[in-house]
């Protein structure tokens, strides 16, 4: 652990892991909040530690959002919970065209969880808070038995303001509309399957895990006809095509050879029997924007590195409401289903 | 990927349609017996490149649709027992028992793993020896060898605490099953191309005599089952029965010897119940005599078991090709994906699973909506 | 039941009495029991199953089988998008 930038770390080097009484409300989570969580997160708001944060006055409508991460294993290939805990509430504020803002973050964390693995965890929120240009201004520690509580489980809201006349949602989808995946995918699931027990590879494969608001920031600089914007995280791009579709009563068609897939975790999808298009992303986002604007929308994306694969995926359709459906590399047609729970790996 | 991108080739799978197109002159029905085919044909819309004429039908090749109902029900008592390390594919964790499923059981608090290869589940029992690992051997001869090899290494080295529970089918008997049965339509067999792999072709010359169907040993990757497909056509448009090899890359008429001579010595044969179609007569393995302190179903006294299936459920005959999904009474109504009554529903390469994706689709693409102006 | 993927062995060892094998698929790298294929070699291409290799792939046979795919119905393709069938259904050339 590095503690040189911290003020004074010699009150945490007495605990390796994390005891009962961190999350008591006592002199230990004082603790815990001066000599881990404020150092890293460092900002003003926070540094008051109030029973709730106050911020400057706002102007604009609010987005507003929550997410709990509960990932095992903790730290994987590209990241860990602490990157999705930040990247995940900056995405969700995003992908409604809000400029997200403050993050609230809220750990529940094992008894006996190594204070060095909850400092990384710490460390990386606040490298990618500083990334996302977010600041987290409250949070909440609390610790349970061993046994509960898989080492550690953060909950993150955040708050983001919304420029004047924006109407960008998941009912917005229009027939005509062109459908844009902002890179390759499936790299998180695989990312995560490939160090799961009884699965592993001997490769890495690298989760895609990336704050996606400077890249909309971008978009909508470009033109503000877009209709939906949508990271598919869990379920893939099948299931928020799918819940698109079905939210905006239009039909979606894909062509499958358009969609971008990296070569090892193409293969790895197909070692493990399992399709891409419904493996999560943590960096991606599908945009569904007005055809006129959709080559320019297009550029945009792929002049910033996060969105280097980007490509047009297909089109909205009147036809068949309700249903995604795609053209397969052999030029046949198949219906993308909403899968029924988690996408499992088989051998028929 | 090499030997897989090359047979997936659309331009020459849209040529290769148009010669069967070309060749075939009145109706054929043929089955494909394998899971594997049937997804293989349902992920890749093989079927739309094809002419009317052709009927695919998709049989029981899916060890999640046909693994009998008191073995899922057996194995499910095993993995809710305290102490144990439950093992499986990801295949078989939703597939229905008589009240449950495997998932359940694992939300119950049952340590159920989902594993690659049983060398995982060996694995297991080798660093936890103070748990019994029990591993879930469904399959068809394909799986089979791996599974054999597990237990072979297991004995090797000694574990006391692996056992597997297993349920093996096998393809010939099943073919002779669906070709005796007064409700058959199949007029031509795809065969399994990995079982083959294992197996060789050698048990189907006297299929093909007794019943008069070409039986094509097929691939998986769109080329190859188009090929298998334009093979059969070939055939039956000329009115031979015999038996081709349209895998000749990985299959040969003997097959695989050291695979063969390791199922001859962990394997006995045995009569097996398909679910949905009934006992068939030596149409299953399971281990033998030299084994039997690595069986499962030995080893964990799960008596008592009382199965109930939906009476309902129409999936043997589905899996026979008596019966399409849509003519079933409870398809899509007390039957959906998400509340399957039978494995024909619940596995993505069931038959009506299948159908009730790809069926909804057509009818609401017939739908026309109002155009945009 | 026959999820198989074929693969190009890098490596092979033995491991706990059993042959084994470091198995490239595309990028990712597996390792594999070989018991079923006693004779491959490295820079064999093989077909595995569950993490187990059942049977060598012979690259010649897969030379064919693709040049016989790639000859199919080109003899129609040549004869241009007009060619009609016997039945008197016209084909469909996809480029």
């Amino acid at each position: 652990m590095n503690f040189e930038n911290w003020t004074c770390p010699l009150p945490l080097q007495d605990y390796p892991s994390i005891v009962i009484g961190h999350g008591g409300g006592g002199k230990l989570s004082a603790e815990l909040v001066e000599h881990l969580f404020l150092p890293a997160f460092r900002n003003s708001v926070l540094e008051n530690l109030g029973d709730s944060s106050v911020m400057p006055a706002l102007a604009g409508r609010l987005a507003f959002s929550t997410d709990s991460f509960v990932v095992k294993p903790l730290f994987f290939p590209g990241g860990c919970i602490g990157d999705l805990a930040v990247n995940g509430t900056v995405n969700d504020l995003a992908m409604s065209g809000a400029r997200p803002l403050y993050l609230s973050a809220g750990f529940i964390v094992e008894e006996g969880f190594p204070m060095s693995s909850l400092a990384q965890i710490v460390q990386r929120m606040a490298v990618a808070a500083e990334k996302a240009g977010v600041q987290i201004v409250t949070g909440d520690t609390k610790v349970v038995e061993r046994g509960h509580g898989d080492g550690c489980y953060i909950n993150t809201a955040g708050i983001g303001v919304l420029a004047d006349g924006l109407r960008i949602g998941p009912r917005q989808a229009q027939p005509g509309d062109v459908v844009i995946v902002s890179g390759s995918i499936g790299d998180h699931g695989m990312a995560i399957m490939s160090v799961r027990e009884g699965l592993e590879f001997e490769t890495t494969i690298e989760s895609d895990c990336a704050a996606l608001n400077h890249m909309v920031d971008e978009m909508l600089e470009t033109s503000t006809d877009i209709h939906v914007l949508r990271d598919p995280t869990r379920g893939g791009v099948a299931s928020s095509l799918n819940e698109i579709a079905g939210q905006s009563k239009v039909g979606i068609a894909i062509d499958e050879t358009k969609i971008p897939v990296k070569p090892e975790v193409a293969s790895a999808c197909e070692l493990l029997g399992m399709d891409p298009i419904y493996v999560a992303n943590e960096g991606k986002l599908l945009a569904i924007v007005a055809p006129h604007a959709a080559e320019a929308i297009l550029a945009r994306i792929q002049a910033n590195p996060l969105g280097a694969n980007a490509r047009i995926i297909g089109t909205v359709t009147a036809n068949h409401p309700g249903m995604l459906v795609a053209k397969t590399g052999i030029g046949g047609t198949r219906v993308i289903a909403m899968q029924i729970g988690e996408q499992l790996p088989r051998i028929c | 990927m090499k030997y897989m991108n090359e047979f997936r080739d659309g331009a020459v799978a849209q040529r290769m349609a148009g010669e069967i197109r070309r060749i075939v002159t009145r109706p054929w029905a043929i089955m494909e017996v394998c899971g594997g085919q049937t997804h293989s044909i349902i992920r890749n819309g093989i079927d739309q490149l094809l002419p009317q004429e052709i009927e695919l039908i998709h049989g029981p090749g899916c060890p999640v649709c046909v693994t009998p109902l008191e073995l899922i029900d057996k194995a499910l008592a095993i993995a809710s027992m305290p102490n144990v390390i439950f093992c499986s594919f990801g295949d078989m964790l939703r597939v229905p028992g008589s009240d449950r499923d495997l998932f359940r059981v694992k939300s119950e608090g049952g340590d159920v793993r989902i594993v690659y290869s049983p060398l995982d589940a060996v694995a297991l029992a080798r660093s936890n020896p103070d748990k019994e690992v029990v591993f879930f051997g469904i399959g068809f001869e394909t799986t089979a060898p791996p599974n054999a090899m597990a237990v072979s290494l297991a004995k090797k080295q000694g574990l006391k605490n692996f056992s597997m529970l297993v349920s093996h089918v096998l393809v010939p008997p099943a073919i002779e099953a669906i070709m005796s049965s007064p409700l058959n339509r199949v007029q031509a067999f795809l065969a399994a191309g990995h079982v083959c792999s294992v197996m060789g072709y050698w048990q189907y010359p006297p299929l093909v005599d007794r019943f008069h169907v070409p039986i094509v040993v097929t691939g998986f990757e769109p080329l190859d089952v188009l090929e298998g497909i334009r093979r059969t056509v070939m055939l039956l448009e000329a009115g031979e029965a015999k038996v081709d090899n349209a895998y000749a890359r990985v299959v040969s008429f003997e097959g695989n010897k050291p695979a063969q001579k390791m199922l001859s010595e962990v394997f006995e044969t045995t009569d097996r119940k398909w679910r949905g179609i009934g006992s068939i007569p030596s149409s299953g393995w399971r281990l033998s005599e030299a084994y039997r302190d690595f069986d499962a179903e030995l080893k964990f006294n799960v008596s008592g078991i009382v199965t109930h299936e939906s009476a309902l459920c129409h999936a043997g005959e589905v899996l026979q090709g008596a019966l399409k999904p849509n003519q079933c009474p409870a398809f899509g109504k007390e039957c959906t994906p998400r509340n399957p009554l039978g494995a024909t529903m619940v596995s993505s390469e069931g038959a009506c699973a299948a159908y009730y994706n790809y069926g909804r689709f057509v009818t609401l693409d017939a739908q026309q909506a109002v155009p945009v102006s | 039941m026959c999820l198989a993927i074929p693969g190009r062995v890098s490596e092979i060892f033995e491991n706990h009495g059993a042959l084994m094998g470091k198995v490239d698929f595309g990028g990712i790298t597996k390792t594999v029991c070989l018991e079923y294929v006693p004779d491959i070699a490295v820079g064999d291409y093989t077909i595995v199953h569950v993490g187990f290799a059942l049977n060598k792939i012979d690259e010649e046979s897969a030379k064919i089988s693709l040049k016989l795919f790639q000859e199919l119905g080109v003899i129609e393709e040549e004869l241009g998008p007009d060619a009609i069938s016997e039945d008197g259904a016209p084909h469909e050339v996809h480029e």
